[in-house]
């Protein structure tokens, strides 16, 4: 099982996502970022990531294409919450350096 | 890594699952195979790279070889065997994956350049960082994976 709330603050939108982001789940986990993203026009979106155990690549590819539309926007995409986990998976990949990635919370939605 | 892995002793059938092509059985697979790496003594980093190379193998079947279809059926085997490797035999876990799906070639689970940034293409990469060993193979209308992962850091008295 996988699920997503959203925070609002100030201008930021921040989505604490919980479970696994599988083959089954990563298509409601790409809908729910890139609406945040495209439709609402939130400035700057972060992914709370503590509670994901698990990514795949279907994962991987749906955080490569909202940061891709993020960029296109003008708007910022931040990580943090990375588990050992989700961090191995994004570093084999090699993207994690493409990635805005911040330790706590608190850093990733500082001014 | 996804060097030649040699059989040399059969070794014995862990866990075998019949499953069907839904990605909804996907986290039931991760968790069992995560405990069975984990009885065999692989260190933790290592179950998650086993847990990873099959997850990815069962959705390129998934999506690759059954196109989306979700009762078809998969079968996988899980064994510990002995290997030759560096002129030693070696204690290895192998995983055999095998569907009835359409012939799917290597170069169409699009093994990438990871300078690309982009979606996509990332299974296949994950899969031979994962494992020792991946060998795809086409036999009897079938298509058989068979991934290996030396057992080499694990204490075998665990998994006996």
């Amino acid at each position: 099982m996988m699920q997503i709330s959203a925070r609002q603050l100030d201008k930021t939108t921040i989505l604490d996502v919980s479970g696994d982001i599988d083959l089954a789940r990563s298509p409601e986990f790409r809908k729910v970022v890139l609406r945040e993203l495209r439709e609402l026009r939130t400035p700057r979106v972060v992914l709370n990531l503590t509670a994901v155990r698990y990514i795949d690549s279907s994962g991987v590819a749906s955080l490569v294409e909202a940061l891709k539309a993020s960029r296109d926007l003008g708007s910022r995409l931040i990580l943090f919450g990375l588990s050992s986990g989700v961090r191995e998976v994004l570093q084999l990949s090699k993207l994690i350096r493409v990635f805005e990635i911040a330790d706590t919370e608190e850093q990733a939605v500082a001014p | 890594m996804a060097e030649e892995c040699v059989l040399v002793s059969q070794g014995s059938l862990l866990l075998k699952m019949e499953l069907r092509s839904n990605p909804e059985t996907l986290c039931v697979v991760r968790d069992a195979l995560g405990k069975l790496a984990e009885t065999l003594g692989f260190p933790e980093t290592e179950c998650r790279a086993v847990v990873l190379a099959v997850d990815e193998a069962l959705t390129n079947i998934i999506r690759h070889a059954y196109q989306g279809q979700t009762e078809r059926p998969i079968e996988a085997s899980f064994r510990r065997i002995q290997v030759a490797r560096d002129g030693a035999r070696k204690p290895a876990l192998e995983i055999v994956l095998e569907d009835r799906g359409i012939r799917v070639h290597e170069e169409q689970l699009c093994g990438r350049a990871l300078e690309d940034i982009r979606a996509g293409g990332l299974g296949l990469h994950f899969m031979r960082k994962s494992m020792d060993a991946v060998e795809f193979r086409r036999k009897w209308g079938r298509n058989q994976l068979r991934m290996v992962k030396l057992l080499a850091t694990a204490d075998p008295a665990k998994g006996s």
